[in-house]
C-alpha cells in the first residue's frame, strides 16, 4: 500500500449504512429469528394461551384446532404453549454453556499467548486431549457427578466447548501478539494483563464473538440431544429436546406435532444461530 | 564528549533450525558492533536489507536479548533492571521506538489520542485536564489536527500514522528516540515531511535519534554521525557527510552508487548496474 497524504477522516456512518443495505436475506432472516426466540423465552407467560403444565385428561391427544393450536399432549398439555415456554430453558441451556465456554476459552488462550513457551505448549497439549472427549460422554460423566438437571449438561458442554473457543482465539491472538502495536505497548512500559485486555481482547473480539455465536447454536443441538436421551431436564419441564422425546408416542400413533413442532424450533434455531455466527465471522476475517 | 548511549561488542546469534535443504546451525545477525550516541545526537545505522540493523535496534531497546556485548544508557547497562514496575517503566521513559510499517504500529481499535492518553495514564500523576493538555500539545508538535487526533488509525494516511506514532513515543519523553526505517513505508514527499518534522522535534524537544535505514539519501539529512553495517559487522563509521561524500570502505562505495543523487540520470535499464 502506498501513503496518500491527503487521505480525509472517513466517518463512520455512511458506511454502516451501506453495510446493512448489502446485508442478505438469510442474514436479516436470521437476526429476526434469534430476536423473536429471546422474546419468546422472556416473554413466555404473556404470549402462551395456557399454563404449560397444566393437565387435562379430558383434553388429551387432539389434534391442531382453534383451541389448541398445535393440539395437546398425552395428559390434555397445549402443546404451542409448551413450545413458547420451552424456549426458555432451551436457550438458557446453550447462553450458560457459551458464557462460561468463551470466558474460559478466550482467557486460556490470551493467556498462553501472552506468556507462551511451556505454558502455551501445556495447554496445547491439553486442549489436543480435551479433543478427544465426544460432548454425550461427557454428559454422562457429568450426570453421575452433578444429578440430573440443567447444571450437568451445561458443565459437561462448557468443558467441551472450551477447547473450541480456546483454539481458534489462540492462534488469533498469536497473530495479533507479534503485531508491532504490541511491541509498542511493551516498550510503553504498560502491564501484560493491561496489554492483554485493553489490546489483544478487543482485537481478537470479532472473532470471539462469531464464535460464540456458532457455538450457541450447536450448544443448543447438542443440549437437545442429552435431553432426548434423558441425561439433561427432566420432565414435566418445558424443553424442546425433551419434548422431541416427549412426542414419541403420539409420533407413533400418528400425531407427529409435538415433536414436530419443538424438532422445527431446534433446527431452526440452530440454523439462524449458524448463519449469524458464519456472517460474524466473515466479517472479523475481513477486519484482520 | 558525554556519552547517552553506549553500544559495545554487540553480538546476537539466531540458532536456525533445519528447513529444507538447509542444516540446523547459528545464524550470526549481528558481529562485534560497538558505536556511542551523545545526549541530543543522531547517529544513523545504515545497510542493506539482513545487515542486522533491526536486530541492533530491538536489541539496544529490549526487545531482544544480546548474545553478547554491553548497551549502557547514561554510563548505567541496560539490561541491569528487567523486572519489576518501577524498573519497567523507568525504561520506557528511556528509550523509545517509531516501528517502520505505520500500518501495523498503532492498535487499529484506538484513536490516536486514546493512544497517547493511555502512556500518560500510565506514567504521570495527572488529572484529566493536564492529561488532555499534553495530548493536544503532542499532536500539534507532530502537525496533526484535532479532528486527526479524534480518529482511528484505519482514517488516517501512512503519513499522518508515522506522525501519530512519533508523537506516542515522544510522550514519555525518552532521551532516545529509535527509528527503524521509520519512513522507509512512505511516499517520497510525505518522508520528506516527516524528516522535516523529525529534524525540527529534534531541536524542540533535544531528543537523541539512532535512525535505522538502507536510504542514504534520508541518512544524509537526518544524521550528524553514521555507522555502515554490513552482514552484521560495522565497516565503516564517523560524520555523516564525511562517510557518504569520501568512503572508505568497498561496500559503502557500492551501497553509494546504487543512490540517486541530485543531478542523476537513469541510465538505460539494460545497462544499469547495481542494485538494492
Ligand atoms: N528472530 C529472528 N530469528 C532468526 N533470524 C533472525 C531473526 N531476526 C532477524 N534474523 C536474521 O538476522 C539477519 C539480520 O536481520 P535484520 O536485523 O532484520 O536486518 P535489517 O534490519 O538490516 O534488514 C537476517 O538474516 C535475518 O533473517
Ligand atoms: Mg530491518
Amino acid at each position: 500500500m502506498t501513503a496518500v497524504t491527503s487521505t480525509p477522516v472517513t466517518a463512520s456512518p455512511p458506511s454502516r449504512l451501506r453495510r446493512w443495505r448489502k446485508a442478505d436475506p438469510v442474514l436479516i432472516l436470521s437476526v429476526l429469528w434469534c430476536a423473536l426466540a429471546i422474546l419468546v423465552a422472556v416473554a413466555a407467560p404473556l404470549l402462551a394461551p395456557y399454563d404449560p403444565s397444566q393437565t387435562d385428561i379430558l383434553a388429551a391427544a387432539q389434534g391442531l384446532s382453534a383451541q389448541h393450536w398445535f393440539g395437546t399432549d398425552e395428559v390434555g398439555r397445549d402443546i404451542f404453549t409448551r413450545v413458547l415456554y420451552g424456549a426458555r430453558l432451551s436457550l438458557l441451556g446453550p447462553v450458560l454453556v457459551v458464557v462460561i465456554a468463551t470466558a474460559a476459552g478466550t482467557a486460556l488462550a490470551i493467556a498462553a499467548v501472552w506468556f507462551g513457551g511451556w505454558f502455551d505448549r501445556l495447554l496445547t497439549r491439553v486442549l489436543d486431549i480435551a479433543f478427544a472427549f465426544p460432548p454425550l460422554l461427557l454428559a454422562v460423566l457429568s450426570v453421575v457427578l452433578f444429578g440430573p438437571g440443567l447444571t450437568a449438561p451445561v458443565v459437561a458442554l462448557a468443558v467441551a466447548y472450551t477447547p473450541y473457543i480456546a483454539r481458534v482465539v489462540r492462534s488469533a491472538a498469536l497473530r495479533e501478539r507479534h503485531l508491532p502495536y504490541i511491541e509498542s505497548c511493551t516498550l510503553a512500559g504498560l502491564s501484560g494483563p493491561r496489554i492483554c485486555v485493553r489490546h489483544i481482547l478487543p482485537n481478537v473480539l470479532p472473532l470471539v464473538r462469531a464464535q460464540a455465536v456458532t457455538s450457541l447454536g450447536s450448544s443448543l443441538l447438542d443440549l437437545g440431544a442429552i435431553s432426548f436421551v434423558g441425561l439433561g431436564i427432566q420432565p414435566p419441564s418445558a424443553e424442546w429436546g425433551l419434548m422431541v422425546a416427549d412426542g414419541r408416542t403420539a409420533l407413533l400413533n400418528g400425531s407427529p406435532q409435538e415433536s414436530l413442532a419443538a424438532g422445527f424450533m431446534i433446527i431452526i434455531t440452530v440454523v439462524a444461530f449458524n448463519m449469524l455466527g458464519e456472517r460474524l465471522a466473515e466479517r472479523a476475517e475481513v477486519r484482520a | 564528549m558525554s556519552e547517552l548511549l553506549g553500544v559495545e561488542n554487540l553480538r546476537k546469534v539466531f540458532p536456525v533450525r533445519a528447513s529444507a535443504g538447509e542444516p540446523a546451525g547459528d545464524l550470526v545477525a549481528v558481529d562485534d558492533v560497538s558505536f556511542t550516541l551523545p545526549p541530543g545526537g543522531s547517529l544513523a545505522v545504515v545497510g542493506e536489507s539482513g545487515s542486522g540493523k533491526t536486530t541492533v535496534a530491538r536489541m539496544v531497546v529490549g526487545l531482544e536479548t544480546p548474545t553478547a556485548g554491553r548497551i549502557t544508557l547514561d554510563g548505567e547497562s541496560r539490561e541491569a533492571a528487567r523486572a519489576g514496575r518501577g524498573a519497567r517503566k523507568a525504561r520506557a521513559r528511556q528509550i523509545q521506538m517509531v516501528f517502520q510499517d505505520p500500518y501495523t504500529s498503532l492498535d487499529s481499535r484506538q484513536t490516536i489520542e486514546g493512544a497517547i492518553e493511555e502512556l500518560l495514564r500510565a506514567h504521570f500523576d495527572w488529572d484529566a485536564a493536564r492529561r488532555r493538555e499534553r495530548v493536544a500539545e503532542l499532536l500539534d508538535q507532530v502537525g496533526l489536527d484535532k479532528r486527526q487526533g479524534g480518529a482511528r488509525p484505519r482514517a488516517l494516511s501512512g503519513g499522518q500514522r508515522q506522525r501519530a506514532a512519533i508523537a506516542r513515543a515522544l510522550a514519555l519523553e525518552p532521551r532516545l528516540l529509535i527509528l527503524d526505517e521509520a519512513v522507509a513505508a512512505l511516499d517520497v514527499s510525505v518522508q520528506a515531511q516527516i524528516i522535516n518534522l523529525l529534524t525540527d522535534l529534534r531541536a524542540e524537544t533535544g531528543v537523541a535519534y539512532l535512525f535505522i535505514s538502507h536510504d542514504l539519501g534520508v541518512v544524509r539529512q537526518i544524521s550528524d554521525d553514521c555507522v555502515v553495517m554490513h552482514r552484521g559487522r560495522v565497516v565503516e563509521a564517523g560524520r555523516t557527510t564525511a562517510v557518504l561524500d569520501d568512503p572508505q570502505d568497498a561496500y559503502t562505495r557500492r551501497l553509494l552508487s546504487a543512490v540517486p543523487r541530485p543531478g542523476w540520470v537513469p541510465r538505460r535499464r539494460a545497462t544499469s548496474g547495481a542494485s538494492v
